[in-house]
Order: C-alpha cells, then sequence, then structure tokens
C-alpha cells in the first residue's frame, strides 16, 4: 500500500494540537515549545501539500489518492481523495494556517497554547473536509469546524463576542440539521454514501429537488449569501484576527466547495432548477452588501460585507455551469482567500496598536507607515478587481461564463465592480491619507518583520497569480471539464425522458 | 527590441519605486529618465521602421488566462497605429521625466513621483501594444491607477484625495461598458483577439440580440458599450466631470496623463475598433454627436474659468471631443493625427503653466497674475507657441490637424459631416478667444498678485526649459513634416490593415472661402481678445452683471457636479445606510437570530411560570385535556 498522504496531510496538525496539549511545566517554556510545534507541524503540512500538489496528475478526471478504511460497521467508509478542484483548497488551507498561527503569537495575549490547539484542530477539520469522500465523513468535518471557530470567537473575542458566536452558531445550526436529514435520506434512497459511487448514479428527480434545498440551507448560510449572511460582520468584528482570516479565507470557501462537489455533482437537475434563485439571491448580494459597505464605520465590517459581495460572484459562476463561470469562481476563491486574508491581516496589524477597528480612529497613515499603506493598496486593489491581481481573474471569468447564461444577470453584476472601487477606495482614503490628527495615531510604528513577510508573501501571490494564474487553471482544467459533461450529460438524459 | 520599449519604464519604476532611499533621491531621477528616454528612442526606431519598410510584428510573452476557449496572451503587437502611439507616449513621457527633475525640485518624495510616472507609462505601452482586448483593458485599467496615485500624490490634501477617487470612479463607471463589451464580443465571436474579431465581424452585420424585450443590433451594441469606455477614459461630455478635479495633481502629471496620454486611449481604442465601427453607423453617429457635444460644452467653460490649469483641462477636454467627432465621421487617421499634434502642443501648454505657476510660487489664479511678460521672457514665448498651436494659427501644427477635422467633416457630404463642420468653426472660435484670455491676463496688464512682489517672480530652472522647448519644436514643426504620412493622398498605404476605412474620402477641391474660414477667425481672435480682456475690460463686465446667469451656468461647469451629487452620490449612500440599518439590523436580525432567541425566551418564561408547584393548577390542566380528549372521541 501506498503513503497514506492524505490522511498525513488532514492529521498532522491535530497530532501537533496533541503535543500541544501534553505539554507542562513552567508557562514560559510551555508557551515557547508551545509556538514551535505549532509552527513545525503546520509548516510541514504545507510542505506535504506542496509535494501532494506536484505529484498530482493534472491530466485524470478521477479523484487521486484514494483511501479507504471501513468504518462504522460497514454503513459509512472512511474514504478519502481530491480532485484538481479541491487540491487548490487543501493548499489554501495549509497555506493560511501557519499565517494564522505567526499572527495569533503575535497578537494574542492568554491563553496562547489554548489557542494553538484551536487553530490546529481547525486545519485538520477544514482539510478533512475538501478531502473527505463520504457524506457523513464529509458532514462530520464540515459541522465540526463550527466548535473551533465558536470557541475562538468567544474565547478571544472582543467585547461583544457571546453575541456573536451564538449568533453564529444559530445560523449555522440551521442549515446543517437540515444537511444531516438530507444525508440520511440519501443513504435511504441510494443505500449508500460513497461519493464516487453517488456521482455514477442519478438520484430520482422528485427527491432532488428536496434535497438539494437541504444542502443548499446548509452552504447558503456558511458562505454566506443574502440574507443569512448577518452572522458573518458580527463573526469578524468580534474574533480575533486568526479568527477572521480563517472564518473569510477557509470557512466561507467551504460552502462553495460544497456547491461545486454536491449541489452540481449529485443533484444536477434540481441545480438546473433553481439557478435562477441562485443568480437573485447572488445579485442581491453583490448589489445589496456592496451599498452595506460603502456606508460602514468599522474596518471589519467592510471587509466582511465586501466578502459578501465577493462571494455572490462566486455563487453566480458555479451555477452559471459554463467553463469560465466555474473556473472563474474558484480561482475567484482562492484569490479571495488571498485578499481578504491579507485584508483582516491589515486591520489586525491595525487593532494590535491601538485597539480600534472604527475609521475614523486614523487617518494619515501614509506619514508614519509607508510600507503598510503600500501593501495595504495592494490588497485594496486586488479586492476591487484591478487587472493584474488574481482578483481580476476569477471576477471576470465569472462575468464571462455567467454573461452566457443571462445578459441580465451579468450585466447587473458587473455594476458591482463600480461599487468596490468605491467603497474599498474610499475606505483607503480616510486610513491612509490625509493628514496625521489624533495623537495616539502618531506614535505607530510601521510594520514589523512578522507583518512584513507575511503581508509581503501574500501580495507576491495576489500578484503572481494575477499575472500568470497558468498553474492554477492546469490544475482544475480537466476536473471542471469533467464535472460539465456530466453535468450536461444528466440534463439531456433527463430532458429526453421528459421529452417521452 | 519591442519587449525592451515595454520593460524599461517597468525596471526604472521598481528600481525607483522600492529602492529609491537606498540608491538616492538624485540617481532614481536619473535612472527612470533615462530608461524612459531609452524607451522613446527605441520608438522612434520602430517608427522610423514602421514607415519606410512597413514593418509589423506580433511578439508572444507569455500566456495571461487559459480557460476552456476563452485564451488570452500577454504580447507585444506593432502595426502602423501602434508605433505611432508608442512614439507619443515614450517621447512625451520622457520629456516630462525630465521637467519632473526641476518641477518637483522641492518635493520630499521624489523616487515615488518618478516611480509613478515610469509605472504610468509601462502600462500605457501595454495598453497600445495590445493584440487583444483583455491587454488592453489591463493596460486601460493600470493607466487609470496611475492617473489615480499621481492626482492623489499630494496625500495630505482633502481635494487632491477627493479628486483622485472621483476619476477612478467616473472611470469605473466607463470600464463597465467597457467590460460589457468584451463579454459580447467574447459570447457571440468566440476570441477576444483583434485580429479574430474584426475579421469575423462583417458575418454579424445583421445579427440581432434581445435585451430586455428590445431588440438591439449587435455591432451596434458593441460599438456604444466600447465607446462609453472611452468615454470615461478620454473625459467626454457626461463622464468629462473627472478631467478638472484631476488638476489637482503635481502639473507634470497634467501634462503627460490628462493631456498628451492617457486620456487619449479613448480616441486609440475606437481608432483600434474601426474595423467593428465602420459597420454600424448609428455608433459612428452618436461617437461624432458626442464629440461635438464635448468639444462644444468644454470651450464654454473655459472661457470663465480662472484658474489656469483648469482653463487647460476644458481645453483638451474640448480637443478630445474634435478627435472624436473625426472618428466619428470615419476621419479615423486625421483623428489620430490630431492626437499627435494635441499631444506636443497641449503638453507644451500644461509645462509653460507649470514654470508659471512655479514663477508665481504656487500660484494658479489667472486673476492674482499678469504684467509679467518681460520678467519671464522665455516661458512666455513658450506658451505663445502653445498657444498658436491650440488655436491653429497658420502653419503650426495644430492648424493642419484641426483644419484638417473640419475639412473631412465638410467633405463626408451628409448633414452630421456638415454640422461637425459647423461647430468645430464656431468651437475654434471659442478656443481662440479663451486661450488669448489665458495669455493676456496672465503675462499682460497689471501685476495682480499680492503674496508676491514682482521683483519675486523668477524665470524657471533650465531643466524645466529644455524640456518645454523640445516640445516647443514639436508643437511647430509636427503638422507640416507628418501631414503627408498620417493624411496626405498616400497615408492610406502607411496606414494599411491598422485602420479599416469602408468609404473613402473624395478628393474633390474644397470652396476657396471654406478653406480660409477658420485660419482668418483665428486670426482675427487675437487683436478681439486683446480688446475684450485687456484695452476696454468694462464691456465684458458689463455683460456678465446683465446675464449673470449665464455666466454662473458657464463657471459653474454647467452644474454637472451637483447634478450627479443629487441624482447619484447621495441616494447611493442613502440606499447603503438604509439597507444596513433597515434590511440588516432591523428585519433580517430582528425577526431572524434575535428574534428567534427572544421567542425562545418568551415560551421558556411562559413555560417556568407553567410549573407553579400548585395541585389544584395540574388538576385543572388535567381536567380541560381529559375533557378536551373525551369530546374528540366522541365527535369522531
Amino acid at each position: 500500500m501506498n503513503f497514506p498522504i492524505l490522511s498525513a496531510i488532514i492529521f498532522i496538525p491535530i497530532i501537533g494540537a496533541f503535543f500541544i496539549l501534553i505539554t507542562k511545566g513552567v508557562q514560559k517554556n510551555v508557551e515557547k515549545n508551545s509556538k514551535y510545534v505549532a509552527i513545525f507541524s503546520s509548516l510541514a503540512n504545507f510542505l506535504l501539500s506542496l509535494f501532494l500538489w506536484y505529484s498530482f496528475d493534472t491530466t485524470t478526471s478521477g479523484f487521486q489518492f484514494i483511501e479507504e478504511k471501513k468504518w462504522i460497521g460497514g454503513f459509512v467508509k472512511f474514504q478519502l481523495g481530491v480532485d484538481g478542484i479541491s487540491i487548490l483548497f487543501i493548499l489554501l488551507t495549509t497555506f493560511i494556517t501557519p499565517i494564522c498561527i505567526f499572527s495569533g503569537i503575535e497578537s494574542i495575549k492568554f491563553k496562547i497554547k489554548e489557542f494553538l490547539i484551536a487553530v490546529l484542530v481547525m486545519e485538520t477539520l477544514m482539510l478533512g473536509v475538501f478531502c473527505s469522500l463520504d457524506l457523513v465523513i464529509f458532514y462530520l468535518f464540515f459541522e465540526g469546524g463550527l466548535i473551533p471557530m465558536f470557541l475562538i470567537i468567544g474565547i478571544w473575542g472582543g467585547a461583544k463576542r457571546v453575541y456573536s458566536a451564538f449568533k453564529f452558531f444559530l445560523f449555522t445550526l440551521l442549515g446543517s440539521v437540515l444537511m444531516l436529514i438530507a444525508i440520511i435520506s440519501i443513504y435511504w434512497i441510494a443505500g449508500t454514501t460513497d461519493v464516487i459511487v453517488l456521482l455514477k448514479t442519478t438520484i430520482p428527480y422528485d427527491y432532488q429537488y428536496f434535497l438539494w434545498l437541504a444542502f443548499f440551507s446548509s452552504f447558503a448560510v456558511k458562505l454566506p449569501m443574502w440574507p443569512v449572511h448577518t452572522w458573518l460582520p458580527d463573526a469578524h468584528v468580534e474574533a480575533p484576527t486568526a479568527g477572521s482570516v480563517i472564518l473569510a479565507a477557509i470557512l466561507l470557501k467551504m460552502a462553495g466547495y460544497g456547491f461545486i462537489r454536491f449541489s452540481l455533482g449529485l443533484f444536477p437537475i434540481a441545480s438546473d432548477y433553481f439557478t435562477p434563485l441562485i443568480f437573485l439571491m447572488s445579485l442581491i448580494a453583490i448589489i445589496y452588501t456592496s451599498l452595506v459597505a460603502l456606508m460602514q464605520e468599522d474596518m471589519k465590517k467592510l471587509i466582511a460585507y465586501s466578502s459578501v459581495a465577493h462571494m455572490g460572484f462566486v455563487t453566480l459562476g458555479i451555477f452559471s455551469i459554463t467553463k469560465q463561470g466555474l473556473e472563474g469562481s474558484i480561482i475567484q476563491m482562492i484569490s479571495h482567500g488571498l485578499i481578504s486574508a491579507a485584508l483582516f491581516l491589515c486591520v489586525g496589524v491595525l487593532y494590535d496598536r491601538i485597539n480600534s477597528r472604527m475609521i475614523s480612529s486614523y487617518g494619515g497613515l501614509v506619514n508614519i507607515m509607508p510600507k503598510y499603506a503600500l501593501v495595504f493598496m495592494i490588497f485594496t486593489l486586488a479586492a476591487l478587481g484591478l487587472p493584474g491581481t488574481s482578483g481580476f481573474v476569477g471576477e471576470f471569468l465569472v462575468l464571462v461564463g455567467t454573461f452566457q447564461k443571462s445578459i441580465f444577470v451579468a450585466v447587473i453584476a458587473s455594476l458591482g465592480i463600480i461599487l468596490a472601487a468605491a467603497y474599498m477606495l474610499w475606505l483607503y482614503r480616510r486610513v491612509i491619507f490625509g493628514r496625521l490628527v489624533s495623537p495616539e495615531v502618531k506614535d505607530m510604528k510601521d510594520l514589523n518583520k512578522t507583518e512584513l513577510y507575511i503581508l509581503f508573501t501574500l501580495a507576491f501571490l495576489t500578484l503572481f497569480f494575477g499575472f500568470y494564474p497558468e498553474p492554477l487553471f492546469v490544475t482544475i482544467d480537466v476536473s471542471v471539464n469533467n464535472l460539465i459533461e456530466n453535468y450536461q450529460a444528466n440534463l439531456d438524459l433527463y430532458l429526453t425522458k421528459k421529452g417521452n | 527590441m519591442e519587449y525592451l520599449i515595454v520593460l524599461l519604464p517597468l525596471l526604472g519604476s521598481i528600481v525607483s519605486g522600492f529602492f529609491g532611499k537606498l540608491i538616492g533621491v538624485r540617481q532614481s531621477q536619473i535612472i527612470t529618465s533615462t530608461l524612459v528616454l531609452l524607451s522613446g528612442i527605441i520608438s522612434i526606431l520602430i517608427f522610423y521602421q514602421v514607415m519606410i519598410n512597413d514593418y509589423s510584428s506580433n511578439k508572444l510573452i507569455f500566456n495571461w488566462i487559459s480557460s476552456g476557449n476563452f485564451n488570452v496572451n500577454w504580447s507585444i503587437n506593432i502595426d502602423p497605429l501602434t508605433s505611432v502611439m508608442l512614439v507619443v507616449v515614450s517621447l512625451i513621457s520622457s520629456i516630462i521625466h525630465f521637467y519632473s527633475i526641476g518641477y518637483m525640485s522641492h518635493d520630499p518624495h521624489k523616487p515615488r513621483f518618478m516611480a509613478y510616472l515610469s509605472l504610468f507609462t509601462f502600462a500605457m505601452l501595454i495598453l497600445v501594444t495590445a493584440d487583444n482586448f483583455l491587454q488592453l483593458f489591463f493596460g486601460w485599467e493600470g493607466v487609470g491607477l496611475c492617473s489615480y496615485l499621481l492626482i492623489g500624490f499630494w496625500y495630505k490634501k482633502p481635494s487632491a484625495n477627493s479628486a483622485a477617487i472621483k476619476a477612478f470612479i467616473v472611470n469605473r463607471v466607463g470600464d463597465f461598458g467597457f467590460a460589457i463589451g468584451v463579454f459580447l464580443i467574447f459570447f457571440f465571436y468566440g476570441t477576444v483577439n483583434f485580429n479574430e474579431v474584426f475579421q469575423q465581424t462583417p458575418l454579424f452585420i445583421e445579427k440581432e440580440i434581445i435585451f430586455l424585450g428590445i431588440n438591439l443590433n449587435l455591432i451596434t451594441l458593441i460599438c456604444l458599450m466600447l465607446f462609453l469606455g472611452a468615454m470615461g477614459k478620454s473625459a467626454q461630455f457626461l463622464l468629462h466631470t473627472w478631467l478638472p478635479d484631476a488638476m489637482e495633481g503635481p502639473t507634470p502629471v497634467s501634462a503627460l496623463i490628462h493631456a498628451a496620454t492617457m486620456v487619449t486611449a479613448g480616441v486609440f481604442l475606437v481608432v483600434r475598433c474601426s474595423p467593428i465601427f465602420e459597420y454600424s453607423q448609428v455608433a459612428l453617429n452618436f461617437v461624432a454627436a458626442v464629440g461635438m457635444m464635448t468639444a462644444f460644452f468644454a470651450a464654454t467653460v473655459a472661457l470663465v474659468q480662472n484658474d489656469i490649469k483648469k482653463i487647460v483641462a476644458y481645453s483638451t477636454c474640448s480637443q478630445l471631443g474634435y478627435m472624436f467627432f473625426a472618428a466619428g465621421i470615419g476621419a479615423y487617421h486625421v483623428a489620430i493625427f490630431h492626437l499627435f499634434t494635441h499631444a506636443f502642443f497641449k503638453a507644451l501648454l500644461f509645462l509653460g503653466s507649470g514654470c508659471v505657476i512655479h514663477s508665481f510660487h504656487e500660484e494658479q489664479d489667472i486673476r492674482s497674475m499678469g504684467g509679467v511678460w518681460k520678467k519671464i521672457p522665455y516661458t512666455y514665448v513658450l506658451m505663445i507657441i502653445g498657444t498658436l498651436a491650440l488655436t491653429g494659427f497658420p502653419f503650426l501644427s495644430g492648424f493642419y490637424s484641426k483644419d484638417a477635422i473640419i475639412e473631412f467633416a465638410y467633405l463626408k457630404e451628409t448633414n452630421i459631416g456638415y454640422l461637425c463642420a459647423a461647430v468645430g468653426i464656431f468651437t475654434a472660435f471659442l478656443t481662440a478667444i479663451y486661450s488669448w484670455r489665458l495669455i493676456f491676463k496672465t503675462f499682460h496688464g497689471k501685476f495682480n498678485n499680492k503674496k508676491n512682489n514682482l521683483s519675486s517672480i523668477k524665470e524657471s530652472p533650465l531643466i524645466m526649459l529644455i524640456p518645454s522647448s523640445v516640445l516647443a519644436i514639436g508643437a511647430v514643426c509636427t503638422g507640416f513634416l507628418f501631414k503627408e504620412i498620417f493624411i496626405g493622398e498616400e497615408s492610406f498605404s502607411f496606414w494599411d490593415s491598422s485602420i479599416l476605412f469602408l468609404s473613402h474620402f473624395k478628393h474633390t477641391h474644397l470652396p476657396t472661402w471654406f478653406i480660409y474660414l477658420t485660419p482668418v477667425i483665428v486670426t482675427l481672435s487675437i487683436p478681439l481678445s486683446y480688446y475684450l480682456f485687456l484695452e476696454n475690460e468694462k464691456i465684458l463686465k458689463d455683460f456678465t452683471l446683465k446675464n449673470n446667469f449665464i455666466y454662473n451656468f458657464l463657471l459653474n461647469k454647467w452644474y454637472f457636479d451637483e447634478l450627479y451629487n443629487f441624482i447619484f452620490v447621495e441616494p447611493i449612500k442613502r440606499a447603503g445606510t438604509f439597507f444596513w440599518k433597515k434590511g440588516d439590523i432591523n428585519t433580517i436580525d430582528r425577526y431572524g437570530p434575535d428574534g428567534l432567541s427572544r421567542l425562545i425566551k418568551t415560551i421558556s418564561t411562559k413555560a417556568v411560570n407553567f410549573q407553579s408547584g400548585y395541585l389544584y393548577h395540574y388538576a385543572f390542566v388535567m381536567l380541560i385535556g381529559f375533557s378536551l380528549l373525551l369530546t374528540f372521541l366522541i365527535l369522531v
């Protein structure tokens, strides 16, 4: 048997967490050792996933590195595997986690050991989501992710953290219960929860609609789509920087991944049927939340609302079910993972210095923090989708794809790019430009080494994929083709049956 | 060699931007200027090759996006149109790099300024060398970004920051149109490569699409959408509001970006897409109409402005209008010729204004100037040359290009052509009036400056005067030197494949009176303005007092800013607040999670009350339940 590389990637973080858990001794040493263990295990995991990408065969559409274990008396298989789509999300996760750990070490002031454990457990759960090829396993990982996130917000969060944590929990729980019921009914209908088998079988059309809606309710909350997005700004505002980064960069992407893998893959007929609903909700998300973002006074809220708008583009692209739309939305998710992570880190940099997230507390930062002003500018531009940044590639392709499905929808969505420019540039202007007024701000220091390295790495990748996104396209190409072919075949079959 | 043209400015920008502090101010100024100058020299060599040997090439750099059949490359495409633009961009840019060394000598952020200028040059070169719509869009947004950065260069001034954001967002409105145009092209043509699109265009002439129940001709729609982008970038009527505000940036920026190069990108786009525009008369008429409107509108506003840079800015706006209506009547080559000559004399006027502002210690109001022509003779001469060229004084460059536009409009022999010619002549008259007003108010009459005394007004340093003189030579000579190549009888073979002319212009002779009309009007305007603005100012003062409404209407730029604020900015802000407070907080949260938790709380409080512990309460409930059950059983 080959080396179980996927299991290794999933479980290395939790093993690291275990080691941190059992360290005992003098407080100071424990903290130091925990930091080393966390950094080491997350970086090792990143290298391992790079190796996974390197050995991944981009020419076949099937799942690779498949692992299989019987579990719960053969009812459920512990089955793992990746294809071109999931491997990018694995890379994103293993790349963002070390960044969160570095940032947490900088800014978390108490219970650092517990914090690192939470982040590492979180990483395992998120990786599990992207690797699992069994619905039950997927569900466990997907919902399991709630718990560490709930704790991160609830323990290390701001003043209103308890309200936010509960709001987060309430919203997501609602969707997840429905998804559990749907998974049980799939087992009852098809006799298995094995995703590889399910992707090849056609679920009876009558059931598809309900099952699709059940999955949708879970994904829509997590993504989040309008109108179930209101937990996100609150969660971001109260979460510590590292928590916001995980939330924006990876957690939201699990829902997008879910839409692609399960909604499109398992319920093609229902997906086709509900496309107008998705388009409507995405359009509202793009315009409505962009307008709301424009009026925010809290930096984190502003970026959170802009995330909702960006995710609106993702759902548009996915349900356009065209090559450009789907690839665009995958690129958009990866790029939003980098950009939103960076933007939250940028806010974190300021928050660490004078404990305020309010835009009005700042102004004129370019005078004292030129390096910060530069990186913040790069991410501002990436967020508003300037060509040459990864944000543009995703957004533009999504619109190209959507245009093929509905000209009207694409035109309205394109209005979002004007609004995005407005709220991002206005934010930048109020924070960075102008005169230095408040005395507190005058003493702020420019980026330190850790912050500089983290933000420059992110900026480099954002620009690199903006000019040369080819590595991403090569990876997803065959898998996306396969997805679309399957979808189309199912749809054609349905239409001919209906015709008879 | 082609790679170098584009990459040298980028290299300069990176060196100066990231290592400016390390290598020193002077070094970064020299490095950026030299690299751009080199790129300018290579451009001239290439232009020469194109002119003599019909050279053309298309070099692939690497591929950018490949998603299914959506394939886009980074490449450098050289054809006659590109070669002309290369010369304009890199040559004027290098002149302005050198000028900036002097103009920005007191600024603490010189390396950053040079880096932005070089970055702009890079983006503009990428724009003109594109062989597909997406790379052009990259350059398009890239120059927009640099314009944003440079307008807001003095970031401590709130007005500069507002102007920068306004420029970016108004341009985004245009880009929205551009993007829709590209989506349409890809959807129907399956490619965004220029050559492939242009070859296929004749196949789609009859194609109609239905949008919101309206039948629209595809080609017309594509053209109008692309033109919306051009309107934003070239500050055409309705989307022009950002250009005057953009004068908040340093003057070299105004010369390079907001006069010579970036704002002409819209004209370049229309000319580049001539193989599409030629198939839609509706779109061409629209282009001509917008061009005329802009030329006229901007000239009227320029008549009454008092800020020296704003006058020149509105003048730019107006001249861009000329270029567009030239393109709208199908005389693309004349539009490019005017673009070419305009780049020299308008950049000269801006640099001259820069020298004036420099001499007056940052004063920009022409009412506070006057009587200094003897103190700053070189600047005076440069400004006079620029003004003569702009107004189309015989045998200077503007004479050849602007009169050509009017003549070609006349030769078109259509109604819109005649209208264009008429508007062109009248606007030329207005142009002469406001240009000479600027000269007379600035250099002649009484010295009106209260902050400085006359003896403190000094001539600008050589590093500013020499680059301006180079432009002055251009402003004088480019007209008669390049007339034959650009718009002469043989010009169609020069433009070759890069511009499509479906209908050739008749080379019938114009009536003699028509040929002499414009130059005579322009020449007579000089004594007229001298009389109005110097000799007898009372006439105008009385006129403005009597017609206060018209004066204020012009002074406030036809109230566009107020109008847009009223119909766009304020409602959008209100909508944002409304959705946030009423939508998110008062509806979704109130009835969603908060409502749910309230509901649970209420129910549980009720449930708690229910368990009172009194036996008779329980017995009563049991009794009710029992009787209900009994009723149910009896009835069923």
